[in-house]
């Protein structure tokens, strides 16, 4: 990696930035500097958001300024990208009966598939979470097979439902509050992303492992 | 301890709980939230002797009137220039003043700004959410929006005599029709003349403009060639350009992702007098270099802490507290304590 590019933000922020396409490798090792930096405790340095190739450090002006938290994670560079065994996984119970799964019926005609096969492919493969984003524990999962992989719809709907599993490109996402929204809704699950728990307030953290368990509407 | 008990007679659209804000959470999706005007609802609580990001409550153009059902409190108004009247007695925004039982406190908006605070001398109850009692405007978590017919309660509520009073607007608090910015992260994809122009021309707010951000009416900005960037994260005064060349400031209830690109980021201490805005009026983009948005952040602190030092401290006198406007306008007198 060594065309990283660093580009201040305001007074009080500096993108680091990997790659200007997504790929695995490069959100990988975004997650890698992610850890390494967050466990560095920089001077100055008060938060830092992952993205899919880039990620964010916020900094206390008062403090330090770009230049220093620039110096700082150079220092930290290169990192090797992280490794899916040195992330927790999780299993994510999905029901994908009638009712709970609105658009599954149009994603499978636009795939040439079956229901049934829409299931199969989408409950069998591993994702992972690539980054939070937009709204609260919305965790952006990459790794929807390419066999099932819908574009967005060209109109959002509204008042789609928490828990709500939606998928659109090679991303899926389980819904946490009640939005409108794009992306094809193919089933819903009871998991709790926000948790309540103070001690660890969202279920994953960037860069943890996904699988989905196909649940019937009598276990919700 | 005493308690005071409110009941909101009414409450305008976006008028909310808030606190200092919801920090360090972004990396799961959630913006800080916090007051729009963050050093004005500092100065609210400062002037009754309570932490700076103590609860309070953000008053938007809607308006706000409180009755107090039971007990006695003083309050703290302070942010733009709105009108209050608190049992008949007539002010602006900037001052100190009691609410005793049976009595209504009506705060609208007036001369200038979008948001006002109201700040209490005692402990404002309300829902917490990841610490904090910040309404997040998209969700609904946090503290939440006021609703006309409910009741609020002020614990350990006081009646504090020596705070009361009108306190001095500081300067640093008013729109000046200008905001500092660093170009980019995105201004390389921008057309060269694209960026200049965005920062050679007035803009204009639009009615488009809540707590999430402000939707500009001027010249459109084109990118160099058709992109659309990797989602990445969004800060609080990311000015964003959509495909139609609409530039968008994002405020303290902003996404936390987004893909479109950025022209500039406004630097944090011009965020708060530019969220005092209103529609219709007209804004100029002065870019800085990064060092000089540092040096800036430093030397607005700075300013910022000696007002608010000289604003915490109790004025248990009427002349004393007639004197704090020059005080805190720099003329140094024998009087302060």
């Amino acid at each position: 990696m060594s065309d990283v590019r660093f580009k201040p933000v305001a007074d009080h922020a500096l993108l680091v930035e990997f790659a200007s396409e997504i790929s695995d490798e490069v959100n990988r090792t975004v997650i890698a500097l992610d850890h390494t930096i967050t466990k560095a405790q920089i001077k100055g340095v008060q938060e830092v958001i992952p993205a899919l190739v880039n990620l964010l450090a916020v900094f206390d002006p008062l403090q330090t300024n770009h230049a220093q938290v620039e110096a700082a994670v150079r220092a930290l560079l290169p990192v090797a990208p992280a490794r899916d065994e040195e992330a927790m996984h999780h299993t994510v119970d999905v029901c994908y009966d009638e009712g709970f799964s609105p658009d599954l019926v149009a994603v499978a005609k636009a795939c040439n598939m079956s229901e049934e096969a829409v299931i199969a492919a989408h409950s069998t493969a591993l994702y992972r979470v690539g980054m939070y984003g937009f709204a609260p524990g919305y965790a952006y999962l990459s790794g929807v097979p390419k066999a099932i992989q819908v574009p967005r719809k060209t109109a959002p709907v509204r008042d789609i439902p928490a828990g709500s599993v939606m998928i659109a490109g090679p991303q899926c996402l389980a819904t946490t509050i009640v939005m409108p929204t794009g992306w094809s809704i193919i089933g819903h699950t009871p998991a709790k992303i926000m948790t309540g728990n103070p001690d660890r307030p969202f279920l994953f953290e960037v860069g943890d492992t996904i699988s989905f368990n196909r649940i019937r509407r009598e276990a919700l | 301890m005493s308690s005071a008990r409110l009941r909101v007679v009414h409450a305008g659209p976006l008028v909310s709980i808030q606190d200092g804000g919801r920090f360090g959470q972004m990396r799961f999706g959630v913006s800080a939230s916090g007051p729009m005007d963050r050093i004005s609802f500092a100065i609210a609580n400062t002037a009754l002797g309570q932490p700076e990001t103590a609860t309070g409550i953000e008053v938007s153009l809607g308006g706000l009137v409180l009755e107090c059902k039971q007990g006695a409190v003083s309050f703290a108004v302070a942010g733009g220039g709105f009108s209050v009247d608190c049992a008949g007695n007539k002010s602006t925004s900037w001052t100190v003043q009691t609410l005793h039982e049976g009595q209504k406190l009506n705060i609208r908006g007036s001369v200038w700004g979008s948001w006002a605070y109201v700040a209490f001398a005692g402990v404002l109850k309300a829902n917490t959410w990841l610490g904090s009692t910040a309404t997040h405007s998209m969700s609904g978590f946090g503290g939440g929006a006021l609703q006309s017919g409910q009741d609020i309660e002020i614990e350990d509520a006081r009646v504090a005599n020596d705070r009361l009073g009108d306190l001095p607007c500081p300067a640093f608090a008013k729109p000046d029709g200008t905001a500092l910015v660093v170009t980019g992260p995105q201004d390389h994809h921008f057309a060269q003349s694209s960026v200049e122009t965005f920062l050679s021309s007035p803009y204009k707010f639009t009615d488009a403009f809540d707590r999430m951000g402000v939707r500009l009416n001027g010249p459109e900005l084109h990118l160099s060639e058709a992109l659309s960037i990797p989602s990445e994260p969004i800060l609080r005064g990311s000015v964003q350009v959509a495909g139609d060349g609409v530039p968008t400031v994002l405020l303290a209830d902003h996404q936390t992702t987004g893909g479109y690109p950025k022209v500039a980021t406004v630097i944090s201490s011009d965020l708060d007098r530019l969220s005092q805005m209103r529609a219709q009026d007209s804004i100029k983009f002065v870019a800085v270099s990064p060092g000089q948005a540092v040096a800036m952040a430093r030397s607005e602190a700075q300013t910022r802490r000696v007002y608010l030092d000289d604003l915490a401290k109790p004025r248990p006198s009427l002349n004393e507290r007639l004197l704090r406007e020059n005080l805190i306008g720099g003329v140094v007198s024998g009087a302060d304590e």
